[in-house]
This record gives structure tokens, sequence and C-alpha cells, in this order.
């Protein structure tokens, strides 16, 4: 019998250098790698924070110090805090007009298809360069329906400071995890969003963040409340220039969604594959409101994302659809969180993974359902698929059921690639590099189609060039 | 005159270390049409699947030519891309392609350059509905969730918009009804000419009406015990296999 496996292309290590393009380090500040009190107050002092965050920082930074690191997800051997430079700010001002901002961040942004994602018909774009906010535009009509989408340091000095002063890592406390604990004490940049009752924002909104800075990391804030029946999707994407000094990206997101309104939360992760992606992502959500997450993990060495998602008014619901590509030295532990709280909450998670070259997915459900949730329905599905026999896939469902009339429902599927399937593929003239390309793209289909279509595009070429190579 | 489109030189063929063809030889000329008969088990499928470079066979012995040119230890794609085609048994199900956006792959895989998406999109439309296909289909993931008979037609509507030199067809009539057998005869009738060979095993002479069929084999325990003309299929179809070896 003819060994299959040594016909088999070896796929290296995706060109990423349409990714990796790095700047000259040009930063008019950067603080000490260490983390103490002094630092914080420097950088507290340095963004003109307001006295209660000056001190929330603080407090924050105490129970940094305080919280051991998690002991139950993937390793985070490599990781050094005390190497990390927490605060890099590049040498220029909020800019709020594409062509004041300088030129090398605008090459950068350009060779990731920013300006282009820019002129299609976007609403306002944050693009977070290093730690701040460098450009930020927003268009009228938007602006004129009452929706106010802002930098975070803008919004806390601003006419909605007390709204951010009252939700501000109310939904994620720094006490959650010693990483949120980080965040509170270090973060910087991000998104606010507000949208008033009834508004329904029509164009997405989108947010880019990007390292530059070797041994940067990247602690950005993003607020949204969406007010009573309105509508909102935000798109949050990330690409960064690969560095060989460990990157730590900790960001928190926090979402309001209000009675009957209706938010799109949706993330390409595309971080360089030294990346320590523990990111922190929340939302609550009033009576009849529905919050959707669309997520792909395509970067990042390790990540630790589980998004979760609060149904605390009655038939609220929540769907999550969410992607995960791990590759050679990545594990990526991924998944979601639902706390069913009133009667009548849905929720349903659909989640697809891929892994390759030694790569490592897991994926983690945690289904809570209270007492006073009668009448809830949750559906977990997740389907793996392993590329090769040294990848591994696992899934980890936890479910605390404590009522009686729910409907629950879960699925897990592990698969491979059949060969019978890329024999046929084969046949109709493919190679066996793009017959399997094929197949994982299809794999991932039902997940691309929830995406934007920038980036379902965005999604494919990346699953392409993983799968495939670099070849032109 | 020009080289016979296949040519199959004493062929033997294991898998799994079990012997299943045993020296077969054969010619197909271009413009011709084969039929490939003979009893359940006795390697039909194992021959075309063999021409294609199916994986899990294993060539103990002899040789694949096409077009003159050695295709033994050719890779599937390559074989596809000289003009070989298979129509699965049992086409395979590919989730999240849609049967457009495969066809136009593939065809761009075949010519080595990407069709134009309009007029291919026209092309396909045409043939589909000549095939009685549902435009649907086309919008629709490879296969999945096609019936039996929606199936074959996506093989034979494959096969004519792939254009290749030869079609290898592995019982695209098994299991359709006889609308659907007539519809694929039709798509048959279609892709014939004086250059396309085509090759076809089946069990069932009514997928052969109305075809002119050149040459018919008959495989037994490995080896092509008899070849002849059409005569041969009635002769099956009446009397058995059996019949075969009454008439020694």
């Amino acid at each position: 019998m003819k060994d299959f496996n040594h016909e088999k292309t070896h796929v290296s290590e995706v060109d990423r250098s349409i990714y990796d393009i790095k700047d000259k380090v040009d930063s008019s500040f950067e603080v000490n790698s260490g983390l103490t009190s002094d630092i914080v107050s420097r950088i507290s002092q340095e963004k003109n924070d307001p006295e209660w965050m000056r001190l929330f920082r603080l407090k924050a930074l105490e129970t940094y110090h305080k919280t051991p690191l998690p002991i139950w997800g993937p390793s985070l051997d490599g990781l050094n805090i005390e190497d990390i430079v927490t605060y890099v700010r590049p040498k220029t001002d909020m800019r709020t007009n594409w062509s004041d901002v300088p030129d090398y961040i605008k090459n950068t942004f350009e060779r990731l298809g920013i300006p282009d994602a820019e002129r299609k018909s976007l609403a306002g774009v944050g693009a977070q360069y290093d730690s701040e906010v460098v450009y930020h535009s927003i268009r009228e009509e938007v602006a004129a329906q009452g929706v106010v989408y802002t930098d975070m340091e803008s919004a806390l000095t601003g006419p909605y400071a007390e709204m951010v002063r009252k939700h501000f890592m109310k939904l994620v406390p720094p006490s959650d995890h010693k990483f949120a604990a980080l965040h509170g004490a270090v973060w910087s940049g991000g998104s606010f969003v507000y949208v008033p009752p009834g508004a329904s924002v029509e164009i997405p909104l989108q947010s880019y963040f990007r390292l530059n800075a070797p041994g940067a990391g990247q602690f950005e804030h993003t607020l949204i409340i969406v007010d009573e029946g309105a509508y909102l999707h935000f798109i949050e994407g990330c690409s960064a220039p690969k560095y060989n000094v460990a990157n730590l990206h900790a960001g928190c997101v926090e979402l309001y969604v209000g009675k009957n309104a209706r938010l799109r939360y949706s993330t390409i992760e595309n971080w360089s594959k030294n990346m320590f992606n523990l990111n922190t992502k929340r939302a609550v959500v009033e009576e009849g409101g529905t919050i959707e997450w669309v997520s792909g993990s395509f970067g990042s060495h390790i990540s630790y994302l589980y998004p979760m998602s609060i149904l605390k008014g009655k038939n609220s619901r929540m769907e999550f659809t969410g992607i995960t590509f791990a590759g050679e030295g990545q594990n990526l532990d991924t998944g979601a969180k639902v706390l069913h709280s009133a009667p009548n909450t849905t929720s349903h998670i659909t989640t697809k993974s891929i892994s390759r070259d030694g790569g490592v997915s897991t994926f983690r459900s945690a289904i809570t359902v209270t007492p006073q949730a009668s009448g809830s329905k949750s559906s977990v599905s997740c389907e793996s698929l392993m590329l090769d026999s040294i990848s591994r896939s696992d899934t980890i469902p936890v479910m605390d059921i404590q009522c009686d009339e729910v409907d629950i429902g879960h699925e897990a599927k592990i698969g491979r690639i059949s060969e019978s399937a890329i024999f046929y593929l084969m046949s109709r003239g493919l190679s066996e590099e793009n017959a399997r390309a094929m197949i994982v793209g299809g794999f991932a289909e039902p997940i691309a189609k929830e995406l934007p279509l920038e980036y379902a595009v965005e999604m494919n070429n990346l699953i392409h060039l993983e799968m495939v190579g670099s070849i032109g | 005159m020009s080289k016979p489109l296949l040519e199959i030189v004493d062929l033997c063929v294991s898998v799994e270390d079990k012997v299943i063809l045993d020296g077969v030889n054969l010619k197909v000329n271009p413009g011709e049409l084969h039929v490939l008969m003979g009893p359940n088990g006795t390697g039909k499928s194992t021959l075309v699947s063999t021409v294609m470079g199916d994986p899990r066979f294993t060539i103990r012995r002899g040789s694949i030519l096409f077009e003159g040119k050695d295709i033994t230890e050719e890779k599937v794609d390559a074989r596809a891309r000289a003009g070989l085609f298979l129509s699965f048994q049992v086409p395979e199900e590919i989730p999240g392609i849609t049967l457009e956006n495969f066809l136009r792959t593939a065809r761009g895989a075949v010519d080595g350059r990407q069709p134009k998406i309009l007029s291919f999109r026209k092309e396909l439309m045409e043939q589909m509905e000549a095939l009685d296909m549902n435009p649907s289909y086309s919008e629709r993931y490879l296969n999945v969730g096609f019936s039996g008979g929606e199936k074959k037609k996506a093989e034979i509507l494959q096969m004519l918009m792939l254009h290749p030199k030869l079609a290898l067809l592995d019982e695209t009539d098994s299991g359709l009804d006889v609308d659907a057998v007539r519809t694929v005869t039709k798509g048959i009738r279609t892709f014939s000419n004086k250059k396309n060979g085509l090759f076809i095993i089946t069990h069932n002479a009514k997928i052969l009406e109305g075809l002119d069929v050149d040459v018919v084999h008959i495989l037994e325990g490995g080896r092509i015990v008899r070849t002849g003309g059409k005569e041969l299929i009635s002769m099956i179809t009446n009397d058995g296999f059996g019949a075969l070896e009454k008439e020694g």
C-alpha cells in the first residue's frame, strides 16, 4: 500500500512579511521595565488622569501584586512582567484627520489595508499604534445620531466622564484575575462608545490595535454602552509585527447592552506569534437585549480568551461564533462563558478550531444557569479539525445547572481531513496543498460568513497562507 | 494516427496485499466510447481509481500511459491536468465550498488560468439546465445533502465543465431513476465527440441507450476476459455473465 504520509508536503511557517513590518522605535516616553507604584503614578500623571483614576490604578496595582498567576491554563513561562515596557507612546498627538498622521505610521497601516477599510464606508476608525490613539474619526451622520465614539482618555474628562466612571471596570473588576488587575493599573488607549436610546448605527464602527515597540505591552480598554432599543456593530481587529521579546496583550472589553438593544462585537486577532494574549471581555445584557460575539483567533503564542455574557434581564440572548487556528508553537485556549440569571434567556455557542504543526487548541465553555433562570435555553457546539498527528485539540465543557426547567445541549466533534476527500479534490486538478486549504477553508466557512466582508477575505487569506505557505 | 488516449499495459494492482487486478491490458483511442462490465467485486472500480491515481491502491506491475506518456507514478492532480477525469461512484461531500466556487477553482487548476467569472457562470448555468439541475445547487456546498441522483448529475456537470480528454465513469447510473439516467446519458452525449474518450463502468444498458458504444470489455477475476463490440452488452443483459463461459 502506498503510504500517503510520504506524499504529504510539509507546510512551513507562513510568510508573515506583510504583517511583520517593523518601524524604528521612536517613542517619546518609555517607562522602566519593572512595575512599581512610582511607575503607575507616572503613567497616571502623563495621561492627565482624574484623581479617582490615579487612585484606581494604584489600588489595582496592589491587587496585581497580591494575585497569583493562573495555574489552570497554558503555561505562562516566558512571560516576565518585570521585563515588559508597559507604556510606549509614539511621537504624535491625537489626530482627527488621516492626512495629519505621520508617514511611518501610515505606511504600516496602509500595508495592513487599514486605509482601504476606512474608505469603505466605515463609520469611524480609532487606530491604536502602540499605546496611544493616534488617529480617530467619526462620520458626521453617526455623531448626528448622538453616538459618541472617542478614545478612553478623552472620555474620562469629557461630557461623558460620569458615565465612564460609573461603568469603568465594574463588569471586569481588577480583582477578577491577575491580568485584569494589571490592566486596571496600566491601561492605556482604547475606545469609548455610547449609543443613545433607539439609535441604530447602520455602518460598523471599527478599531485597530497594533503593537510596535519591542517588549511593549498593550492594555487598551474598550467600553461600549448601547442604550435601550439601540443597535451597534463594533469591530476590533488586531495585527502585530513579530519581535523576539515576549509581548503581552492584556486588554479589557466591557459591553453594556440595554433593554431590547443589540450589540454585535466582532474581533479578528492576528497577533504575532510571540504574543501572550490575555484579554478579558465581558458583556451584561438587560431585558430583551442581545449580544452577538464573532471571534477569530489566529495569532499569538499563548491565548487565554473567554468572552463572558451575563444574561441579566429576562428574554436576553447571546450568540457566540468563534474560530481558532493554532499552528506551530501556539497554544490557544479559547471559549465562552455564559451566566443565565433571568428567565427565558438564550445562549447559542458555535466554535471551530483548527490545529496544525504541533499547535494546541483548547475550547472551554462554562454555562451557569441560576435558579431564577427558568425557561432558559443553551446550546454549545464545537468542532475541531486536526491537520496532523502531532497537533492537539481539547474540549472542556463545564455546566452548572441550578434550575430544572431548562433546555441544554452540548455537541463536540473532533476530526481529521479524510484522505479520500483529498483524492477527490486532487482528481479535479487541485494540488494537495490547495485541496487541504480548500477543506480547511470550507470548515471555517460558517464562521467566515459571520464576519464583515473584508475580515472574511482577510481570514480566508490567512488560512490560505497558513495552509499553502508563501507560494506566490 | 494520433496516440491512444489511454493505454494500460499488464497492470497488476493490490490493496492491503490482496491482488485485485492481475495483468490488465487495454487501449482507448480518441473519440472512442468503451464500456467495462463484469460481476461485482472483480476490480472494475479499482481499475478506474488506479488510473486516476487513488493512493489506496498499490501498483505491483505494469504501466499506465496517457497520450503516450507514462503516468504510472504521476500525482493525481497532474493526471487531472493532463485531461483525465473520474466520475466517482460515491462522490465526497465537502462542506463550506459551494459547487460553483469549487468548479471555478478546479477549472482554473486544469486550465492553468482562472476563468472569467461571468462567462464561467453562464456556461455553468447552461450545463446545469441541460442536466435538469436546480440552479440553486451551484450555491450549495459541494455534494453536501445532495440526493444520490443529484450527486451523480453533479459529477457529470463537473465532467462537462472541466473539459477532460478522457472521462472514466464509475457506475454513474447506479441508484438513479429512469429520468435521471436519461439525463446522465444526455450529458455523456454532449461530452462525446471525435476527440474525447469515454470509459464507462455499468451494470445497466439503459445508460448506453442512444450512445455509440465502440468497445466492450468484460472484467473477471482481475483480468479482461473478453473484448468485443456492443453485441456483448445485450448478451450479458439477457443472459448474465454466465453466458460468456458457456459460449467459452
